[in-house]
């Protein structure tokens, strides 16, 4: 198991009269109870842990208090009460230089209407977080050069963004949060606001760029399929509790309350479950069908074309790291 | 339903009152004469305090390091500074030595220099159309003989609109950064938005002295607050993911706010400017009476001899400087607001073409100055003067339908204007601030009862209220008269698009104008007295009225008209049933700006010869009086106060009724 980046721990968000009482005599409270005494909670007693290099989704309707949670991880809200530790530091004893300095070396965030400076252009955006920190012109326009292009932009660099597309303005805020090469990597709802059609491209594209960066990423939605797609583990919330924190399967295979029960009812197993979890040791060299390693099993049985017996699969750097056959893919997904 | 008791009382309240102060006033003057004039050893002494608190500000105020004269004097030097320079570029020249020895050591720019500079700044922000439209204004300017005047104008607001869009800049931002700060100076916004212009004038004309100094101090003073309401309002409308952006990029505080929300906001502050440079130039022609100069002080000196020829050559040019203005800042505006093409690796030159011709142009000018001065005044052959013709005009005017003109004037002044006076002087003071209290409390709560009535019972008890009252019989006939011109072109206007496009073009223009303009005019054609002033304040204050009809019509919700034709209503049922049934809170806003209008005219009104609060302002801004000044300045401002307050409830009223809010 990899190390823990960022996790929280009994962190609330409270919003009554002042003053608040210390979030201690709140736990175990239900709703009414909290009114009860004038109070509303917006995030409740939520603990979790984001390890190194994985996508963690935190899903949840709208009200759920995903949006007040991540903001609390990042400190853009300050929470009520609890911890939140960054490689082991606790960020909300952290005076404004240090918040300052850990946001501008360690963190990223990617906005749902994007957020883009209208008086610059692209590569201004993007270079702006370098700005902000002192960076020299020319090193940092080689930088915010480098982003551009790595998330598709060549030759819009000096758009201003009320020139692009909703999808290219995205692109934009997710190189802008990436040129400072953040550690940790906040994504709020960042495919909400796009057409959903570009919505799966992009999520194809995130994937992508995880592939070759390998951030360790908070990225919040209210769209489970886009959460069962991309995390490596989800957290669902309602009215601000974590009800479930697992790795999508076990979220599908083993919902813990009747809440997440009702999204995954109508999710297919063979949509869940990924070929790395039922995938054998590669026997031959090459394989004429393949699928990436993420993809899922209903994935697999499209490349699994009449004919063709066993798919290979292969990892970001397009080695072959395992394969599938059929009657073994039927099984599975029969299963469900 | 518990707001339905208390909104009871309320009306059980104002009708008890209503009946107890009509009693009072039909048992009429002989019973208690105390409630009709209010007595004189009652009076709060507010003159006195002020004129004396101003006398202390001026001998005596220390803030330790400096006196306040000190103070007074930097202010001065900071603003006299940069208007000389403007004023010797536009219009004296530079000059050596005092007074008439003096000697010009660099001309000014010529009138074709200044056109082609301000023809490239149109081309820049708007293109050829515009280009052409700056030109045709500044040659009017020229072949009118107004060019100096115009000049010395134009100088005083390239120096007070800069500034003020800086001041109001920083103030709206420390609003910002600052609540308390905001809440400080929220109320001192109100207020200077309420208050007549002449009472500006006072204060600034003994702390400043006589002169364009003075008159450019009060017209950043008059121009600032909606700056500071404009950089307030585009902060607050910056969205929270821009500030989280901000947080999250580590912005430190003053980056936040100067890299990432004033950029953001940028668009609305532009509005802001535009704002500034029309308030500008409206106040600068105001301010011809404490020496501004220049086109304010040709329409003055014209409006006092009865020169109306040159009164109105005068204000034309004050047109065409208004019209050329606001078109000029607001293409501008425009195009900084706008993102602009890369201009990456081109030369200086190439990126800023138009910069580069204007500073050309300058130079060459001042150079043709030396070779050929013939070159450096307009041509006096191809000089029109108009002035002649319109006094003969007007003359022609008054001997052919004097009669028809003289009996219209006073079948109004006969019919309306001296009943509703005899009518209003006649109101016994303490039965008007009673029900007006009480009103505020059917409206509004008793807040609004303590605050209506503290207002109108301070105009009794500083002695104005006989003022008061021809303000108010003069503003309230305006308003009424306003209000029956634009309701009705409103809903003429509202579903006839061709109609509201000429309708509209109309109105944005007459609201360009200075409110100096619009009584030339009616002075010639109705001479001096309460008649004149009225027309003049109904033709400005008639805009908003129309202008909040249609906007109120054309906001009502489409399918409720075609349910009401769907029902079988004939045209003058879903007008009258539905349309303006939904529309009335808008109308009701637009009246509250009519009266806002009117009030603000009104005072400009004492000019000709009113005898309201305006004249009271005008006689102590002749006699350099502060006391008397800001005693009835304030009493216009709580008027305004009273009036608008009271319409906002009811249009909130209204609108919580119709579920609207």
């Amino acid at each position: 198991m990899s190390d823990v980046l960022l996790s929280c721990r009994k962190v609330w968000k409270v919003f009554g009269p002042q003053p608040l009482p210390p979030t201690r005599e709140l736990e175990g409270l239900g709703t009414e109870e909290l009114t009860a005494r004038g109070l509303v909670a917006a995030v409740r007693d939520a603990s979790l842990d984001v390890r190194e290099g994985e996508i963690f989704v935190i899903m949840g309707l709208s009200g759920s208090g995903k949006s007040t949670l991540v903001r609390c991880l990042s400190r853009l809200i300050e929470p009520s009460g609890g911890e939140i530790l960054f490689r082991g530091e606790d960020l909300l004893t952290a005076d404004t230089r240090r918040m300052i300095e850990i946001r501008r070396k360690h963190m990223g965030m990617v906005f749902q209407n994007f957020a883009l400076l209208p008086h610059l252009t692209v590569l201004e955006n993007v270079a702006f977080p370098l700005d902000i920190q002192g960076m020299e012109r020319k090193a940092r326009a080689a930088r915010a050069q480098q982003m551009v292009e790595l998330v598709g932009l060549k030759g819009k660099e000096s758009f201003y963004p009320r020139q692009l597309s909703g999808g290219q303005q995205q692109r934009v805020g997710i190189a802008r949060s990436l040129a400072v090469e953040p550690d940790l990597w906040f994504l709020d709802e960042p495919f909400s606001a796009l057409d959903p059609l570009i919505r799966r491209e992009m999520q194809d594209e995130f994937l992508r760029l995880q592939g070759s960066l390998k951030k360790t990423i908070v990225f919040i939605t209210h769209d489970f399929d886009e959460a069962i797609r991309l995390a490596d583990r989800i957290a669902v919330m309602k009215d601000g509790v974590i009800e479930q924190a697992a790795s999508p399967e076990e979220i599908i295979l083993r919902p813990a309350t009747p809440y997440v029960a009702k999204f995954t009812e109508n999710v297919p197993r063979a949509k869940v479950i990924r070929v790395e979890k039922i995938m054998v040791k590669p026997k031959a060299k090459s394989y004429a069908a393949r699928v990436p390693v993420r993809s899922n099993l209903a994935e697999a049985a499209k490349a699994l074309k009449p004919g063709v017996a066993v798919v290979g699969v292969v990892d970001a750097s397009g080695a072959f790291v395992g394969e599938i056959r059929r009657e073994a893919l039927t099984a599975q997904i029969m299963a469900g | 339903m518990a707001a339905a008791p208390a909104r009871n009382i309320g009306n059980w309240w104002f009708a008890a009152v209503l009946i107890a102060a009509l009693a009072l006033w039909f048992a009429g003057k002989g019973t208690v004469p105390w409630a009709f004039d209010y007595p004189k050893a009652w009076m709060i002494p507010a003159m006195q305090w002020v004129g004396g608190f101003s006398k202390w500000l001026v001998d005596q105020a220390h803030f330790g390091l400096f006196t306040f004269k000190e103070l007074t004097r930097f202010l001065a030097g900071l603003v006299d500074f940069p208007y000389r320079i403007v004023l010797s570029l536009l219009a004296t020249g530079f000059l050596e030595g005092q007074g008439s020895a003096a000697v010009q050591i660099v001309p000014p720019l010529p009138w074709w220099a200044v056109t082609i500079i301000a023809a490239l700044f149109g081309h820049w922000a708007g293109g050829r159309k515009l280009a052409l439209f700056t030109t045709a204004c500044f040659l009017f300017l020229a072949a009118f003989r107004q060019w100096d005047s115009a000049m010395v104008t134009l100088a005083s607001i390239l120096v007070a609109a800069p500034l003020g869009t800086i001041g109001g800049i920083l103030l709206g931002v420390a609003c910002y950064r600052w609540p308390l700060f905001q809440r400080l100076i929220a109320p001192v916004l109100d207020l200077m938005q309420t208050m007549p212009v002449f009472a500006y004038l006072v204060p600034v004309l003994v702390l400043f002295g006589f002169g364009p100094t003075a008159a450019i101090v009060a017209t950043l003073i008059f121009a600032m607050p909606p700056m500071i309401r404009v950089t307030l309002l585009g902060l607050k409308g910056v969205p929270g993911e821009i500030h989280d952006l901000a947080a999250m990029v580590g912005c430190t505080q003053a980056q936040t706010m100067w890299r990432v929300l004033v950029p953001a906001a940028r668009q609305s502050l532009m509005v802001g400017v535009n704002q500034v440079i029309m308030l500008s130039l409206n106040m600068v022609i105001i301010a011809s009476m404490i020496g501004a100069g220049g086109l304010g002080f040709d329409v003055l000196t014209a409006l006092r001899r009865l020169d109306f020829g040159a009164g109105i050559e005068a204000g034309f040019a004050i047109v065409v400087l208004a019209l050329v203005l606001d078109r000029l800042s607001q293409a501008a505006a425009d195009k900084l607001g706008a993102p602009q093409a890369s201009t990456e690796g081109r030369s200086f030159v190439q990126r800023h073409p138009h910069g580069v011709a204007a500073a050309a142009v300058a130079v060459m000018a001042i150079l043709l100055a030396y070779m050929a001065p013939v070159l450096q005044a307009y041509p006096q052959a191809l000089s029109v003067s108009t002035g002649a013709f319109f006094s003969d005009v007007v003359a022609w005017i008054n001997v052919n339908y004097f009669d028809a003109l003289e009996g219209f004037k006073n079948f109004i002044l006969l019919n309306i204007l001296v009943p509703a006076k005899r009518l209003l002087f006649t109101v016994p003071w303490i039965g008007a601030v009673a029900v007006l209290a009480a009103l505020g409390f059917k409206l509004g709560g008793w807040r609004l009862a303590v605050l209506a009535g503290t207002l109108v019972f301070l105009i009794a008890a500083t002695g104005q209220w006989e003022k008061a009252m021809i303000t108010v019989y003069l503003c309230g006939t305006a308003v009424v008269l306003a209000t029956l011109i634009g309701v009705p072109v409103g809903v003429l206007a509202a579903d006839r698009e061709r109609l509201w496009r000429g309708v509209q073009a109309v109105i944005d223009t007459l609201q360009t104008l200075p409110s100096f303009v619009y009584l030339m005019p009616v002075v010639m054609l109705f001479r001096v007295g309460d008649f004149t002033a009225l027309i003049a304040i109904v033709a400005f204050a008639v805009v908003p009225a129309i202008r909040y009809t249609v906007l109120g019509l054309q906001k009502v919700d489409p399918s409720l008209i075609e349910a009401g034709r769907a029902m079988g209503a004939t045209p003058w049922q879903i007008l009258s049933r539905i349309r303006l049934r939904l529309a009335l809170p808008d109308i009701l806003l637009g009246m509250n700006q009519t009266i806002m209008f009117a009030l603000s005219m009104l005072v400009i009104t004492a000019l000709v010869g009113t005898r309201d609060l305006g004249q009271e302002v005008y006689i102590a801004l002749t006699k350099a009086d502060i006391g008397r000044g800001i005693v009835a300045g304030l009493a216009v401002a709580f008027i305004a106060i009273v009036s608008d307050r009271l319409i906002a409830g009811a249009a909130a009223r209204q609108k919580a009724g119709l579920g609207l809010a």
